[in-house]
């Protein structure tokens, strides 16, 4: 049983350590940013890698959290801490308000992604238009340093924090394939109709999915806040958060549970590697990101983790005797 | 020109510090050698939504450091020359930062830019960790400078100062023209520049006499101002006032001249495109007449004209992004030099002190207070046969206002 | 609130307007019924057709009228190719990978253009440009208006073609049947790439139609992009005349609404009517199929 979450724990490990080996800023940097990321393609993937639901606006989520931190503690004094954890909540909420109507509706494939993108462009244009959201101003959190305000003089403690709710959505998504509604989100990714003959409640596995989804993004849209301390209406709730999730599971490995992290990581260390060869005409660095971006999907069409695993297995196959290192 | 000979990569800026710390490890003043480069960094959106405003702050940049060096370097640190890091902060907030820390760690002496406000808050507060001076340019978001942070400056004026700067202006310039008008329709995109000013010109205009007709939201970008025209049309306001970016600006202007639309003024604030000579290039006759407050060089100041002149031989186009980057390099090298170090606590008190006159800018000499330069101010322009030109404040200006435009 | 020749002339403008959006997603549908791919480069793609258009008048001094049946074969060739060679072979034929490879597509287009043309906002002018037709007190720009004709004769041509022709038939048949097509002899490969061409090739015209009335910048389809995507649910996905309906449909809505509400939150109008669409009638407005 413990077996499985190995593979978790050394990972979890092996970033937890590298603020001990480098103390470069800019890496420490790069790699919050990425949990960050990670965190909310964790969410995207449990719907749409587990699930097999694809969603265009995982935007939604994160920015519900992010902006229910911001204006708790903004416009009415709360504890960042208790701020996010509202924020998560309420993430959740809009998740299932969603999901309920959406799956309801039967609506499923493109139908879904569209409609997923069309709620979130809706809550876009809505925060840039109110109010309570500081409108198309935005809202600035104060710089005020402390554990209590979950703001970190040292990005190390920030890499920490984030990796603690990466490692905690790692375990959660493992726990879940390993569980009975995670083997009922796959029957209904495989084959609605079959799971559904087969007695499964399809929408509430769905419902369930998505509210957890919604809750793991919009924990990165509340990280994402912490870290930056501002937040607008095409921050929060731009269409560039639904894709960036979405790239990230897809290109890490669909269904795994490693795969967003794995994703995240190639894909900002692409974009950052690409930069620094990019010379001074503007836009060639993003082009070459997404050359490598199709060759990536082109040579391994399950993830970067699906092809390892593959790469693995045959190796495994080759050398049967020392095959279990 | 500049572009090609500043090194703008990567490499090639670990090659300048490989070649930097060469010269540091020979005793430089015994073998006389040049002293090591100072490097300066620039952050802006070279790719994304802002690409367009980034490129030329850019170019006001490079053009700075290259006059710079060209004048002899920052000469009580023995003539030590800039040299350019530069940043694409890919028109997003985290872009930015990363950014920042990069050149953070390449050891540069300050930051200059960030362009957009949500990108200068969070650009100047990485910076802040490391007592890392930063020019803010543009970015008009008065959050900017009332974070407390010792090290952020900016040159340029803020949100408040340029709708203030505005509504004066113009309530001087109707006035001198014999109040010929008296209502006013608001265009304005609906991010943080446009929706701001709408809230504040909705308070102060009725103030100076004006009478609001309606105030009109567009989106960025829109595909069709038709209908906007259209109300124009009905509710025919004397005086038409957008505040709206580039492409929207041409269309509203376009549409418009189409619809036969003929208030008596068009005056825009911190308009994208009426102070932008391609868009008075290209719509000679949408463009006549139209006035703008707007971040502005001084007209009258040689070293301004001079730099039109380059960017013009470099094929550059010119809006006030240029020069407004170009003071703040500026800026920075006037610190520098007074500093007498690039220690970062006293290049941060330099800048504090500034009282530079130098600039290309209508400001007069630096003056900050909790790191906002007091001078800042826009200045009201307007496209006369085919040139933009500077008719409010008269210190400043090189034409009269032409208003009423029609009668 | 509003005197009647005013909302009618808003109307008016709604329909010119939708016509443009009905061509953008005419390509949109047409892929989207046969390969069953939502194709994110469909906005860089319109791009690179605009920057065509802009360049053809530029340096050539062609009209932009002039330039669409040269533009319409070059972007077919474009399409054609890109799917053939790109998207095809790598994504497999999986739903999702397809996805990431437009994805990925439409990042490289925007950002070769980008490096190429930089990121100014570029423009053309014509003698036309503001030639208008006045019936009664209104003021109709001839350049909308021939773009809403040509909009009406591209859907026409389209629909011909698939209906009349042997090509149009065998896309139809795989698009339906991908199985059995290929068991009666139809090369599938081939076929998607003459869709996924034929989609570029309205692309080419939407541009020179749009380039009179527009400007170009290398991100200007994604302001068109989103819209292309709600006619094309809401005129059933796939569907020809729905999507040019629901072209014309949302242009009045999104005039209407901007109106009332203004420009900036009229917005909310389109998507909200196409979640309402989506959530009660799936189908589309005008689509027969389920």
């Amino acid at each position: 049983m413990m077996r499985t979450y190995l593979p978790i724990l050394a990972i979890v490990g092996l970033i937890a350590a590298i603020p001990f080996a480098v103390t470069s800023n800019t890496a420490l940097n790069f790699v919050v940013f990425v949990l960050i990321i990670a965190l909310g393609a964790q969410g995207w993937n449990l719907l749409g890698g587990v699930g097999g639901q694809f969603s265009f606006g995982h935007a939604a989520f994160f920015g519900t959290g992010a902006y229910v931190s911001a204006i708790l503690q903004v416009r009415y004094g709360l504890n960042a801490w208790i701020a996010m954890a509202a924020g998560i909540l309420l993430g959740a909420a809009v998740a299932w308000g969603i999901g309920f109507l959406s799956f309801r509706a039967g609506l499923r494939g493109s139908y879904f992604a569209l409609v997923t993108l069309a709620f979130a462009e809706v809550l876009r244009i809505l925060a840039n238009a109110v109010p309570i959201t500081g409108g198309a101003a935005g809202l600035l959190l104060k710089l005020d340093i402390g554990v209590l305000n979950l703001q970190f003089a040292s990005r190390a403690a920030f890499l920490w924090l984030a990796l603690g709710c990466v490692a905690a959505g790692l375990v959660l998504c493992r726990w879940i394939m390993d569980s009975r509604f995670g083997a009922q989100l796959v029957a209904v990714r495989e084959n609605e109709d079959a799971a559904r003959a087969l007695g499964v409640d399809v929408l509430a596995v769905k419902l369930k999915a998505i509210t957890v989804s919604g809750a793991l993004t919009a924990a990165a849209g509340c990280l994402y806040l912490q870290y930056f301390l501002y937040l607008d209406a095409n921050i929060a709730y731009g269409v560039w958060i639904s894709i960036e999730v979405l790239l990230a599971a897809m290109v890490g490995g669909r269904g795994l549970v490693l795969g967003p992290l794995v994703g995240a990581f190639t894909l900002h260390g692409l974009g950052d590697l690409t930069k620094q060869f990019a010379g001074g005409i503007p836009g060639i660095d993003l082009a070459a990101y997404g050359t490598v971006l199709i060759l990536v999907v082109a040579f391994a069409p399950g993830g970067v983790l699906g092809l390892l695993t593959r790469l693995w297995t045959r190796r495994a196959a080759a050398q049967p005797a020392g095959g279990r290192a | 020109m500049t572009i090609w000979k500043t090194p703008l990569g990567r490499r090639a800026v670990l090659k300048g510090s490989t070649a930097a710390l060469a010269t540091l490890a020979a005793p430089s003043i015994l073998r006389g050698a040049e002293p090591a480069p100072i490097k300066v960094g620039v952050l802006q959106p070279i790719t994304g939504a802002l690409a367009m405003d980034g490129e030329f702050g850019r170019t006001g940049a490079e053009f700075a450091i290259a006059d710079v060096n060209a004048a002899g370097g920052i000469k009580s640190l023995g003539g030590a020359k800039l040299e350019m890091v530069f940043g694409d902060a890919r028109s997003n907030p985290e872009a930015g930062t990363q950014e920042v820390e990069r050149m953070q760690s390449e050891g540069v002496v300050a930051v200059v830019g960030g362009f957009a406000s949500g990108i200068c808050l969070a650009a100047s507060q990485t910076a802040a960790r490391y007592d890392l001076p930063y020019i803010v340019d543009v970015g008009v978001s008065d959050q900017i400078v009332q974070r407390g942070l010792k090290n952020t400056f900016r040159f340029g004026p803020g949100f408040g100062t340029c709708a203030r700067t505005a509504f004066d202006n113009l309530a001087r310039i109707n006035e001198a023209a014999g109040k010929p008008a008296k209502t006013v329709v608001l265009v304005h995109e609906d991010g943080l520049f446009g929706s701001g000013l709408a809230k504040v010109m909705q308070q102060e205009l009725p103030k100076l006499g004006f009478e609001i007709l309606d105030t009109i939201a567009v989106p960025t970008p829109s595909r069709d101002l038709s209908n906007v025209v259209l109300r124009l049309r009905s509710l025919n306001p004397d005086l038409v006032i957008p505040s709206t970016y580039y492409g929207e600006t041409v269309l509203l202007a376009r549409t418009m001249q189409q619809q036969r639309v003929r208030p008596k003024g068009v005056y825009g604030v911190l308009n994208g495109a009426a102070s932008n000579t391609r868009f008075v290039k290209e719509f000679p006759e949408a463009a006549d007449k139209i006035m703008d407050c707007n971040h502005w060089y001084d007209p009258r100041k040689a070293a301004a004209q001079a730099l039109i002149k380059a960017a013009a031989a470099a094929g550059k186009g010119w809006n006030y992004n240029l020069p407004l980057n170009y003071s703040c390099v500026g800026l920075l090298a006037d610190a520098l030099n007074r500093a007498g170090s690039t220690d970062r606590a006293k290049v941060n008190e330099a800048l504090a002190a500034s009282t530079w006159a130098d600039h290309v800018m209508p400001y007069g000499p630096t003056k900050f207070v909790d790191g906002q330069n007091q001078g800042a101010a826009p200045v009201s322009l307007q496209v006369q046969e085919g040139a933009i030109r500077v008719i409010y404040p008269e210190a400043f200006s090189d034409a009269k206002p032409i208003f009423p435009a029609r009668a | 609130m509003y005197s009647l020749p005013i909302v009618l002339e808003a109307t008016l403008n709604g329909l010119l307007t939708g016509a443009i959006y009905a061509l953008v997603a005419l390509g949109l549908t047409l892929v989207y019924g046969v390969l069953h791919i939502i194709n994110f480069a469909h906005g860089a793609f319109l791009t690179a057709a605009m920057f065509a258009v802009w360049m053809a008048v530029t340096f050539l001094g062609v009209d932009p009228y002039v330039a669409i049946p040269f533009l319409t074969i070059v972007f077919f060739a474009i399409g054609y190719g890109a799917q053939r060679f790109v998207i095809g072979p790598a994504s497999h034929g999986d739903d999702g990978n397809i996805l990431l490879v437009t994805l990925g597509l439409s990042i490289v287009i925007e950002n070769i253009l980008l490096a190429v043309f930089r990121a100014d906002t570029r423009t053309i002018t014509t003698d036309y440009a503001f030639e208008v037709v006045e019936i009664g007190p209104l003021l109709i720009s001839q350049a909308r208006l021939y773009g809403f004709l040509a909009a009406v004769v591209v859907s026409g041509l389209l629909w011909g073609l698939l209906t009349r022709t042997d090509t149009g038939k065998a896309i139809r048949a795989v698009a339906k049947e991908k199985l059995g097509a290929s068991l009666v002899g139809i090369d599938v490969r081939h076929i998607y790439a003459v869709t996924f061409g034929l989609g570029c090739a309205t692309l080419a015209v939407a541009a020179c139609l749009l380039m009179p009335i527009f400007y170009v910048n290398p991100r200007v389809g994604q302001a068109f992009v989103l819209v292309a995507f709600t006619i094309v649910v809401l005129g059933g996905m796939g569907s020809i005349p729905g999507a040019l309906a629901g072209g014309l449909f949302i242009g009045v809505v999104e005039s209407l609404t901007g109106l009332f509400f203004g420009d900036s939150l009229g917005q909310i109008g389109i998507f909200i009517i196409f979640i309402l669409v989506l959530l009660l009638r799936p189908s589309g407005l005008f689509g027969a199929r389920a």
